[in-house]
């Protein structure tokens, strides 16, 4: 019993990672049809940017708790600022092309951002652990656990509520879906899709900076983190469908506590679960468990 | 389609291949200096953890070697390498495998390196081991964990020199370590990132323990996390819940420092001992964070190992990099300054037995083969695989917060003599620890 | 002689000319350029299958499942570089057509993807299996060439002479197969498959050959490279970044001929090569640049510059 509870409070806790490294992507895909790569890099430049400014917050003698301000900060300024330069930069001259060649410049990019990443902040990590500390411990089913780690369940289900409702219920959020449904038509009808576009890249920009903001506090800030987040946010995105905000939180939680149970039963494996997840998601439903429809031209 | 445009690109393209062309006419050699490659993680997760300490300790010795500052016992020959300056050429490790040959083989053919000083992943090691020998190259490796490089890959090796103890001796000392200071222990898991180091530490450690403590049990649920996953609340969990008291655990960089943020947050090393194969490269960086009371390990007598050892060459090391890099040398600015060592040693050595003059390649590795020579920490001794593999004294100990001098120490060390932590020459690692160690002086 | 034109002609005298080349080229020339055919075939086979609209992210799957597979034959004793590469290349089909069944139904991202999955689940394995090194991967011993066991420099050249030999008959092998009608077939299936199965063809079979092949030659690619390089190891032949670089290559040659994938291939080589030695610290910078500027500027591929010169001439 103990062991089931655990299984599950870990699970949570993985699927929300997964889901808030994993969501800005979708975002972005479900609009634009773009498989950007250098999420990455935004989760990447989040995390350090992140770490800076909590580390230049607590040199002041401000309230302990404004320091989860600078976590947000962080992923608002990184994900404008990218989201901006790339979309306005680079990524409108390639909507004409093939697919794959976006993912291919995106991919160019990411790589580009990698050195550009040590060229501002080096090689050294970075720690920013005041707000993990700051919240202290609780104990569950008698295992101690971190609050800051719980609290990524709440982050996860704010934002995934908020973007399927901003989505659903709102004007723009028509604007998006009728895009998203088709753009020649929605253009023909006057929506100006430029600038549908250019918010959603930033939205999904600051998205993929806050996961890595968020996470900041719990690891150590350095080289390489963006890489390993790239596959495994793929691989979310794919199994719940892609471009599906609800589909990446069911594939988050689906990965998230098989991956849980694997650790505590059968740790050996635990390399394959999430793989092994995507590929017979694939072959069963090949467009994710909650992909929209398609229409199919002739 | 403008044709100024066209004509642009083509130009540009033309510029560029003639460019490339030039450049492969190759660079000279002049003949008052020795190329010494120095590959090295200098991007990705590597680097900081291992790449640019070792970079850092490979350039104050080279710097040194070149300006003749180098105390006793290196202070009598004089500038250079026999008299010759070093011009290092640093470049970076990342990449596989395939990449390294490719780079190597450039390094060697079209920038005419004299040797190779570097190369930190066992299996950047391995890939290179072949092609070394097959260009014969003079191939100084001053870290890399795997043993399978003398005893597998190249069993008569004849250009290639590994200058540190390799991963059999990590586990053997841990084993030794517990078995002398948790004698009443109940059974051991572990913690080690799923790819070929933590394997194999795990593997080492594992069987050491069978030999010496053969009634205590290993734990079946030892935990894999992916390498780089950086995220280990499951794990933690897990361990907790485990019965075992005793944690083995070879991470490090990034990985390590996430784990001990996520373990100490949630009190994993106040319930569970744990076991740190390689967490020297982090102590310094996390400063107060460090988890005290855990057993900790350097691979060797390295790093933190190092801070008291007090002889000319080790202070004046120690003084030089604090000042310059204004953090203390961790294992790798060790280990790859005792590769660099090496070189000096050998070529002043070959020097002299030349009547002074500059040394051939031969000269060098005849000198450096068998030879013993002073690293920075501790002796080194080429007695392995022909005089090609060294052993050095190997050390574990607690680690402590030092209060006063507000920096992490080390206390209850442990020093194991060479010959009791390295299988003796010409025998395999593996089937030493299978079959009971034997041989080991202790 | 309708096979004789100018593509093959013109294999053919870059065939010869680096026949010659091969015994006065400097070493490490010789290795980059065994590389660039290696790379270079599994820039083909992809090249293949982009004409029918298709782009594979995990074609390191068959480039490592070939290598491991050869490399895996020197443990057991087996030497002998024709043994090695045909059957790197074979098992490698095999594996394609047996997941060619499932992949042929997916088109777009989906098939890119999923080829990646498939990928990422081979390096978990060999990651997994300490008796082929893990991740360290283990060494691959000189192979003989029917009974001739070259030393020293002499394999490398060797290898490069085998290795020309077979890319020469693949090359031209797909250059005549692209005109046949199954072929051309592949343009096809890329405009509009719903009116090519009306035409009474199976775009779904046409696919699934295209797919064997391009793993055929990806088998191929990994085996030499595994020769050449003399070692496995999962991170530079199983890895998705690998992938990466396959479409890389492709997209600098260009679909536009089939010579052009060892051109890019070359050329991929040497902008990594100069980076690495210049800029060691920001040599992704420069590859991802020059990739960016690629695509900005030259959208059809190196090829396109050839072609640009040719037209310019006339």
């Amino acid at each position: 019993m103990q062991e089931l509870i655990v299984i599950l409070v870990d699970g949570l806790v993985f699927s929300s990672y997964l889901f808030m490294v994993a969501v800005g992507l979708t975002v972005i895909f479900g609009v634009m049809k773009i498989l950007n790569v250098t999420h990455g890099s935004f989760y990447a430049f989040g995390a350090y940017m992140s770490a800076t400014l909590i580390g230049a917050y607590y040199e002041t003698d401000w309230p302990e708790f404004g320091g989860f301000l600078a976590i947000f900060a962080a992923a608002l300024i990184i994900g404008v600022f990218f989201g901006i330069v790339l979309e306005r930069g680079l990524l409108r001259f390639l909507y004409h092309r093939d697919e794959h060649i976006i993912v291919l410049a995106t991919f160019a990019m990411f790589l580009v951002l990698e050195d550009v990443l040590m060229m501002i902040w080096g090689t050294d990590p970075y720690y920013a652990y005041e707000p993990m500390a700051l919240l202290g411990i609780v104990d569950i089913a008698e295992l101690t656990f971190d609050v800051y780690s719980l609290t990524l369940i709440g982050l996860a289900a704010i934002v995934g509520l908020g973007l399927w409702l901003g989505l659903t219920k709102t004007k723009w959020g028509k604007l998006l879906l009728a895009v998203i449904f088709d753009r020649e038509i929605s253009q023909a009808m006057g929506i100006n899709v430029t600038v549908v576009f250019t918010v959603t890249f930033v939205i999904g920009a600051i998205m993929g900076a806050l996961g890595g903001a968020y996470i900041a506090p719990t690891i150590s800030v350095s080289p390489g983190i963006g890489v390993e987040v790239i596959v495994l946010a793929f691989a979310v995105v794919v199994i719940g469908g892609m471009g599906s905000i609800p589909g990446a939180m069911i594939g988050a939680v689906l990965v998230g506590v098989s991956r849980a149970a694997a650790v505590h039963k059968f740790p050996e494996i635990e390399l394959f679960v999430i793989y092994a997840i995507m590929a017979l998601v694939l072959a069963i439903r090949p467009e994710g468990l909650f992909a929209p429809a398609q229409a199919r031209k002739i | 389609m403008n044709i100024y445009k066209r004509s642009g690109r083509a130009t540009l393209l033309a510029t560029g291949l003639a460019a490339a062309v030039s450049l492969t006419a190759g660079i000279a050699n002049a003949a008052d200096e020795v190329i010494m490659a120095v590959p090295t993680f200098l991007t990705g997760a590597g680097a900081p953890a291992f790449g640019v300490p070792a970079r850092n300790g490979a350039e104050v010795i080279i710097e040194a070697i070149n300006k003749g500052t180098l105390p006793a016992p290196y202070d009598k020959s004089g500038k250079g390498l026999a008299g010759r300056q070093i011009k290092a050429l640093i470049y970076d490790e990342s990449g596989g495998g395939a990449k390294q040959v490719t780079e190597f083989r450039n390094k060697v053919q079209r920038q005419n390196v004299d040797l190779f000083v570097g190369y930190i992943s066992s299996g950047t090691c391995a890939a290179i081991t072949p092609v070394a020998e097959e260009l014969k190259m003079l191939t100084i490796f001053p870290i890399c964990g795997t043993p399978r490089i003398f005893e597998e890959i190249n069993k008569n090796p004849k250009y290639v020199f590994r200058t540190m103890g390799h991963a059999t001796a990590d586990g053997v000392a841990e084993a030794h370590y517990v078995k002398a200071n948790m004698p009443g222990v109940k059974g051991y898991t572990g913690i080690n990132q799923n790819y070929a180091w933590g394997q194999d530490s795990w593997r080492d450690f594992d069987l050491a323990m069978k030999q010496l403590m053969p009634g205590v049990p290993a734990s079946d649920k030892a935990q894999w996390p992916k390498i780089f996953s950086g995220q280990y609340g499951t794990e933690i969990s897990a361990l907790m819940l485990s019965k075992e008291p005793l944690v083995h655990n070879s991470m490090w960089g990034g990985d390590l420092e996430a784990f001990i943020f996520q373990g100490a947050a949630r009190g994993l090393f106040r319930k569970k001992k744990l076991l740190f194969s390689v967490a020297d490269t982090s102590v310094y960086r996390l400063g107060k964070k460090v988890p005290t009371g855990v057993i900790l390990g350097a691979r060797g007598p390295y790093g933190i190992f190092a801070a008291n050892v007090d002889t000319p060459l080790n202070n004046w090391f120690r003084k030089v990099y604090i000042d310059r890099y204004s953090v203390p040398p961790v294992g790798g600015s060790y280990q790859a300054a005792q590769g660099v060592l090496a070189a000096k040693y050998a070529y002043d050595k070959a020097a002299g037995m030349n009547g002074g003059k500059f040394p051939s390649k031969d000269q060098v590795i005849a000198a450096l083969e068998g030879a013993t020579y002073q690293g920075l920490a501790a002796k080194v001794h080429m007695n392995r695989s022909n005089g090609h593999q060294a052993a050095t004294i190997h050390q574990i100990g607690i680690l402590e917060w030092d209060k006063e001098a507000g920096e992490p120490i080390m206390t209850k060390v442990t020093t194991f003599p060479a010959d009791c932590v390295m299988p003796p020459p010409g025998v395999n690692g593996t089937e030493w620890l299978k079959g009971g160690m034997k041989g080991a002086k202790c | 002689m309708r096979y004789l034109d100018k593509t093959v002609v013109g294999l053919s005298i870059v065939f010869v000319a680096l026949v010659f080349a091969d015994f006065f080229m400097a070493e490490w020339m010789r290795f980059i350029g065994l590389q660039s055919l290696a790379r270079g075939a599994v820039a083909l086979g992809l090249l293949v299958l982009w004409r029918t609209g298709l782009v594979s992210f995990g074609h390191a799957l068959y480039f490592g499942f070939g290598a491991y597979a050869a490399a895996m034959l020197t443990l057991i004793g087996y030497h002998d570089a024709f043994l090695l590469v045909f059957a790197g290349t074979l098992s490698a089909g095999v594996l394609a057509f047996f997941l060619g069944f499932l992949l042929r139904r997916y088109r777009a991202i989906f098939f890119a993807l999923l080829n990646m999955a498939f990928s990422m689940i081979l390096y978990g394995v060999i990651v997994k299996t300490e008796e082929l090194g893990s991740t360290d991967g283990f060494s691959v011993l000189t192979p003989t060439f029917l009974g001739y066991a070259p030393e020293g420099e002499a394999v490398q050249t060797t290898l490069f002479l085998f290795t020309l030999c077979f890319t020469y008959i693949i090359t031209v092998g797909v250059h005549l197969y692209m005109k046949t009608t199954l072929g051309s077939m592949s343009m096809a299936v890329r405009e509009n498959e719903i009116r090519v199965e009306y035409l009474g063809y199976s775009a779904e079979k046409v696919i699934h050959v295209k797919y064997v092949f391009s793993g055929l030659v990806a088998g191929f690619g990994g085996a030499i490279m595994a020769l050449a390089v003399g070692q496995v190891d999962p991170d530079s032949m199983a890895n998705w970044n690998v992938s990466g670089e396959f479409v890389f290559i492709t997209i600098l040659s260009g679909i536009g001929n089939v010579g052009a994938t060892f051109i890019g291939a070359f050329v991929f080589e040497l902008i990594r090569t100069y980076a690495f030695e210049y800029a060691p610290q920001i040599w992704q910078f420069i590859l991802g640049g020059s990739l960016l500027a690629i695509i900005m500027f030259l959208p059809d591929g190196i090829w396109s510059l050839f072609s640009r010169f040719r037209k310019s001439e006339g």
